[in-house]
């Protein structure tokens, strides 16, 4: 069953990714298929989500493949907020190709399938795995904005011709709301990582390299907040530090997970 | 069998002197629908661009020739400048023109606002009532499903569009216009039009200053010393008649440390220029000169005609199914002949069978079920024939066959 649903999933996500190029060609019938592809792949995925939920004995994304596409369930969904108006289909270019690689890679790693126990309590699965992924789907949109922040930026400064016929959203707007993400993102992984010290300090184990590095992500998206409250950053210097952190959080997603992960 | 009129005059053919004289308002036009209706009906769409009269009516040439007289009435030299079309051809020239596909600058968006208003003061029957609403929706279609009417068209509409490329919306956006100029002026109105304020009108001449200023309900300001609102405009439009400088770079970039990064717009229509060029290489800045904007407008006005293509497909599409409908028309009666006829048969032969109330019922429903069955098909292929050109060949067919000469 599990397996049923995960195909129709990745052929959304996989449709409206190659629909979001065709938008990008030329605005129209593509972009209304991209939004339609992410909405159907979006929900299948929520079905496939629950069905593991509720065969698993337990929290079921223990696994770094079973986070991943838990992961990208909340990358797509965080996405889904705003994202499919019109002037926000640039964003799906860059956000649904990688998710669909992500779902891809997660089924790869199993992560797709009904799981069974885990050694940990449902509790501190759930706070600790669900606050900490959510913070890094935000951390990833935020990343994606400032990503297409920069385009437009760039494009203002060459004086394109095509400014005003390839309509991206404004760039007050997209450094608003990266900001916005990550102001509720960074809570978020702040209470996740609370979660995991306090565990640590009551059952005792390592301090791994995931965990150095998770730090010093929290440790960025804090000082952009804090740099962009009291020296007003924003701008291109701001998307660039955003993207700081993102390279951070792609290296504890994709580089690091065996090293925590058990 | 009523014929569609159409007999116009547009910037096509004629310069705006000619047309100036031909223009109506909603009032006149109103009152030039309802005369020329006497005897069928009439819409008069009067514009800018255009004025044109559409009338149907059994006669297409007494009406083609009072649309003229019409006309000829307005301004008498339009004679040369006049077109004439009938049926499909009017159909898709009105399609044409609710699309914007006949306009100065293709896909412009005030003209499908127009055409509504031309056929609310119309004088309608069936068959310009059918063609308007059609071409109304003609013309929303080729808006939605083609991008020929999204991008500005004009130096100061791409200029308010840079600036919701820059802030989004414009709503409590601060606006500083530099010098009183008429260019300066359209611009402001366009920033002005959505949303945004114009907060200072800075000029050399304090009294054209303050005039400006008034006109828009801002503050006016020495052009000397403008520092304090270049750190709290958002954007600024220049058009001096200045032969230098007016706001150098280091001006702004003093400014820059105080806007805390917010972005700054400005936008130069000035020739001289009045805005020292290599403000644009500091972060943040955006500068566009009157070039680089007709640059833009250039590349949105060769998109609007490279997507007019595809309107002109949706347009005719929809004029073809105006044209099917028309020719519909032509075999009607034959169809609600043949329809009465038979259910004068069916009506006659209850009748004479002396059925009780729930028999008769009973009969009636099932005689009419059996009728329905039995015309569908030869109704379904009569207005198919019709829409093929040879409807009246099939009409008349169906006449003979069933009897309905008499009925004509």
């Amino acid at each position: 069953m599990a397996e049923l649903l995960f195909w129709p999933a990745l052929l959304a996500y996989g449709e409206a990714a190659v629909a979001y190029f065709g938008d990008a060609r030329r605005p129209g019938v593509a972009g209304r298929l991209a939004t339609w592809g992410v909405r159907i792949g979006w929900l299948v995925q929520t079905a496939l989500l629950a069905l593991q939920a509720a065969r698993a004995d337990g929290f079921p994304w223990t696994t770094w493949a079973g986070s991943l596409n838990l992961f990208v369930w909340l990358v797509v969904g965080a996405y889904l907020i705003w994202g499919c108006q019109p002037r926000f289909r640039l964003l799906g270019l860059t956000v649904l190709p990688l998710a669909a690689v992500l779902f891809a890679l997660a089924h790869a790693g199993g992560g797709t399938t009904a799981t069974g126990e885990s050694r940990y309590s449902n509790l501190f699965l759930v706070l600790h795995v669900g606050l900490v992924l959510a913070a890094f789907a935000g951390f990833t949109l935020a990343a994606g904005l400032s990503g297409l922040y920069l385009w437009q930026e760039r494009r203002l400064k060459r004086r394109e011709r095509t400014i005003l016929r390839v309509r991206a959203p404004a760039l007050a707007r997209l450094d608003e709301l990266a900001a916005k993400t990550i102001g509720f993102a960074l809570p978020a992984l702040t209470l996740g990582i609370g979660v995991g010290v306090a565990r640590l300090r009551e059952r005792g184990g390592g301090f791994d390299a995931l965990m150095g590095v998770t730090l010093v992500t929290w440790g960025v998206y804090g000082t952009y907040l804090a740099l962009r409250l009291t020296t007003g950053l924003r701008g291109r210097r701001g998307a660039y530090v955003v993207l700081l952190g993102f390279v951070l959080v792609a290296v504890v997603r994709l580089a690091l997970p065996v090293t925590h992960f058990s | 069998m009523s014929s569609l009129v159409l007999v116009g005059v547009s910037h096509h053919r004629a310069p705006v002197e000619l047309r100036e004289r031909a223009a109506l308002g909603r009032d006149d036009a109103a009152a030039l629908a309802k005369t020329l209706a006497a005897d069928g009906e009439a819409v008069c769409l009067s514009t800018c661009n255009r004025t044109e009269l559409y009338l149907a009516c059994e006669s297409g040439d007494d009406a083609e020739r009072r649309a003229e007289a019409a006309l000829l009435a307005l301004e008498s030299e339009l004679g040369p400048a006049l077109y004439r079309l009938r049926d499909e051809a009017a159909a898709l020239h009105l399609f044409r023109v609710a699309a914007g596909l006949d306009s100065m600058v293709p896909g412009e968006g005030e003209i499908l606002g127009q055409v509504r208003a031309a056929y609310d003061a119309g004088s309608t029957g069936p068959i310009l009532d059918r063609l308007f609403r059609q071409a109304l929706h003609a013309g929303r279609k080729a808006r939605v499903e083609t991008a020929i009417g999204e991008s500005p068209a004009s130096v100061s509409s791409a200029a308010a569009a840079l600036a919701e490329q820059v802030f989004g919306d414009l709503a409590g956006r601060k606006i500083l216009v530099v010098g009183a100029g008429k260019v300066g002026d359209i611009a402001a109105r366009n920033l002005l039009s959505r949303g945004a304020e114009i907060a200072w009108v800075a000029n050399r001449s304090a009294d054209r200053a303050g005039a400006l200023a008034k006109r828009f309900g801002s503050e006016p300001v020495p052009l000397e010393q403008i520092d304090e609102q270049l750190v709290a405009a958002d954007v600024v439009v220049s058009s001096t008649g200045a032969p230098d400088w007016v706001i150098g770079r280091d001006q702004v970039e003093h400014a820059l440390g105080r806007r805390r990064a917010r972005p700054l717009l400005l936008i130069d229509l000035a020739v001289p220029r009045d805005l020292e060029p290599s403000i644009h290489d500091l972060a943040g800045c955006y500068l566009y000169d009157i070039d680089d904007l007709q640059a833009v407008v250039a590349e949105t006005i060769a998109f609007r005609r490279r997507e007019a293509e595809q309107a002109e497909q949706i347009v005719a599409a929809e004029a073809e199914g105006f044209r099917e409908w028309q020719a519909s028309r032509e075999v009607v009666p034959a169809i609600a002949s043949l329809r009465a006829r038979a259910d004068e048969i069916r009506a006659a032969e209850l009748d004479r069978a002396r059925l009780t109330g729930s028999e008769r019922r009973a009969a009636e429903s099932v005689t009419a079920a059996v009728l329905n069955k039995l015309l569908h098909l030869p109704t379904i292929r009569m207005k198919q024939a019709a829409a093929a050109a040879d409807g009246v060949i099939y009409a008349d067919a169906v006449r003979h066959l069933f009897g309905l000469e008499d009925e004509r």
